[in-house]
């Protein structure tokens, strides 16, 4: 397969990452040339900016023409393709809402230097959905990651953000060093570092399972830490509670949703089902190999996310475990990916993620508002928020069914989607457990329902305000859950199938 | 040349030894400044590992990426220590077992 040096087409398969780069330095600047009052709207730039550079890749951020190897652009670092293209859009309308968050934290929202750091840590995640070549996909998970450690511990005077920071630093430097080991070996067995070709020198190359199994290993441990899949999920409720707030949003959105975008792409380049290698004789099939991984980090990771999120009283806590919870459940569409031909598997997975976006930061945009006007994180102070902002309930409670799978909210799309995708790739069982463990999840969002409209509170005669960038945000984000869930359901499935067809052309 | 030939097999197995002995620093040390020294071994048992393969292949895509991990790692560097200055100065210590403040 050649690589494309087609200049224009280059430009337009990093246009996204050129237009934030422009923003992120615009923010710096007028950060030096605006006064203290005025670097309240920084936000405003940043937010509206990322959010209007997502709406330029949807319109024209698709795929040059046909589904050729044209997609593999300057010297096959990027695949410019559909899959790309809807992991860009939700990781950066992921990093518009955060900013719009930030907004509303007092000691953070005149810093253009945050914006900023936050607008690169976006470009590290919309490169990462792009990556097809070893180096593109460490150096794009490690922009990712280490502006994250940053934003994590931006809050230096907080004691809990800098913990925070140096947790989510010492696990993820330890994850990434063992990542890139395991990529190391893959340039070791194939001499390759295009992870296409790495795929077809691996088929061919008759190493036998042991190797593979060692490298794909290594490369897990970096994947299952950026996802938050158990048993590499240890930093995320200290991280999530510490870190401020607009950061957490990110982390579980921005974060989670570009390395399911990369991981979708690296497994099934790097160790395609031998079906898809059409011209290759003599192939060997590593693909089942990850299929069981999947099955295995799956099924323990959604359900100890979910039972360890029973007992929580902290309401980020709750969403952290949450958050690993429905990284199991992303990862039984990850299972289905490898026999399901129809693309089935990676078409949920992209709704999932991008319902999955917009719930988790409509959810920690009324955390954030509900901690600034009272100053608890606490899920038992939550009662009577219908009484102290009926649309803050309202807004919450979407999101909780969201998160839970209930119609109209769109999260209910986004697990029959993946439920399904499972049954047809043969996974029954995998299905159920899902099922059961959406059951158990129920339980503990339905709770909160419960304590915001049915528990009185000595504060009801308080009401909440909520400010003009946050009415943005979670209108954003709660139009978006909406819409998703009902009218907006089938141009979503129908783009996201297009998008998993073209990550299985080129094997 | 005169230098003898170095089979690539002790250059792996050279490099997984250090990679090894990162990993156990990591999860062994309690000391923040250790832990993130023994991630640098790890970082460079891989760098020994790329450049070996790519001597091994002829090719200098494995270099390419030595050149990139260096890079990454003086970020990790410039971050982590910031992270741990920061840490010191409000505990006066970097023991990562002080590090409690978050309960299950």
């Amino acid at each position: 397969m050649n690589f494309s040096t087609d200049v224009q087409a280059s430009i337009m398969a990093i246009l996204p990452e050129i237009l934030m780069t422009v923003l992120a330095i615009a923010v710096l600047a007028l950060d030096l040339v605006w006064s203290r009052a005025r670097r309240r709207d920084l936000g405003y730039v940043a937010g509206f900016g990322l959010l209007a550079v997502a709406l330029i890749v949807l319109l024209v951020g698709g795929p040059p023409g046909d589904e050729t190897s044209d997609q593999l652009l300057l010297g096959g670092m990027i695949r410019h393709d559909t899959m790309a293209q809807i992991f860009r859009v939700m990781v950066i309308v992921a990093g518009g809402l955060s900013c719009l968050l930030t907004m509303g934290v007092s000691r953070l929202n005149v810093r253009g230097d945050f914006y900023a750091v936050l607008i690169v840590s976006v470009i590290g995640g919309s490169l990462l959905s792009a990556a097809a070549d070893l180096i593109m996909v460490f150096l794009a998970l490690e922009t990712l990651s280490i502006t994250l450690y940053l934003l994590a511990g931006y809050l230096r005077e907080d004691v809990r953000s800098s913990e925070a920071g140096l947790k989510y630093f010492l696990f993820g430097a330890f994850t990434s060093a063992i990542a890139l080991y395991g990529l190391s070996l893959l340039y070791g067995f194939t001499g390759e570092t295009n992870i296409y070709r790495v795929g077809r020198a691996l088929a061919t190359g008759g190493l036998g399972d042991a190797p593979v199994v060692l490298a794909l290993g290594l490369i897990t441990v970096g994947f299952g830490f950026k996802v938050s899949a158990v048993p590499f999920h240890f930093w995320t409720p200290d991280v999530y509670e510490g870190a401020p707030t607009p950061v957490t949003s990110l982390l579980s959105t921005a974060s989670k949703a570009a390395s399911f975008g990369v991981l979708l792409r690296f497994l099934l380049a790097a160790f395609p089902p031998p079906e898809l290698l059409g011209s290759l004789e003599n192939v060997q099939d590593y693909s089942q190999l990850w299929v069981q991984l999947a099955v295995v980090l799956s099924v323990v990771t959604m359900t100890l996310g979910n039972v360890l999120a029973l007992v929580q009283t902290n309401i980020k806590r709750l969403l952290a475990y949450s958050s690993i919870a429905q990284a199991g459940y992303t990862l039984i569409g990850v299972a289905a990916i490898a026999t399901d031909r129809s693309g089935d598997g990676a078409a949920a997975i992209a709704f999932y993620m991008f319902m999955y976006v917009l719930t988790n930061s409509l959810a920690f945009g009324v955390v954030i508002l509900f901690a600034n006007a009272t100053g608890s994180e606490r899920i038992a102070d939550l009662a009577g928020l219908s009484r102290r902002n009926p649309g803050l309930a309202l807004a919450m409670t979407l999101a909780l069914l969201s998160l839970g799978g209930i119609p109209p909210a769109a999260g209910f799309v986004g697990k029959f989607l993946l439920f399904r995708a499972a049954i047809d790739a043969g996974l029954v069982a995998l299905a159920l457990v899902g099922v059961v463990n959406v059951i158990i999840g129920l339980y503990y969002y339905l709770v909160i329902v419960k304590v915001m409209y049915m528990e009185r509170s000595p504060d009801e005669d308080q009401p909440i305000p909520v400010s003009t960038p946050y009415t943005w945000a979670l209108g954003i984000a709660a139009a978006g859950v909406l819409l998703l869930g009902t009218i907006l359901v089938t141009p979503l499935v129908e783009w996201a199938t297009e998008a998993a067809q073209s990550l299985y052309v080129l094997l | 040349m005169g230098t003898p030939e170095v089979a690539i097999e002790l250059y792996v197995l050279l490099s997984a030894i250090l990679f090894v002995l990162g990993a156990m620093g990591v999860l062994l040390r309690r000391n923040a400044i250790l832990i993130f020294m023994s991630i640098e071994l790890m970082l460079n048992a891989a760098n020994l590992a790329l450049a070996a393969f790519a001597r091994q292949w002829g090719n200098g895509d494995g270099q390419l990426v030595v050149f990139f991990v260096m890079t990454v790692a003086a970020a990790e560097v410039a971050v982590g220590l910031a992270l741990i200055v920061t840490i010191f100065r409000t505990r006066q210590s970097i023991d990562i077992d002080t590090l409690h403040m978050f309960k299950d």
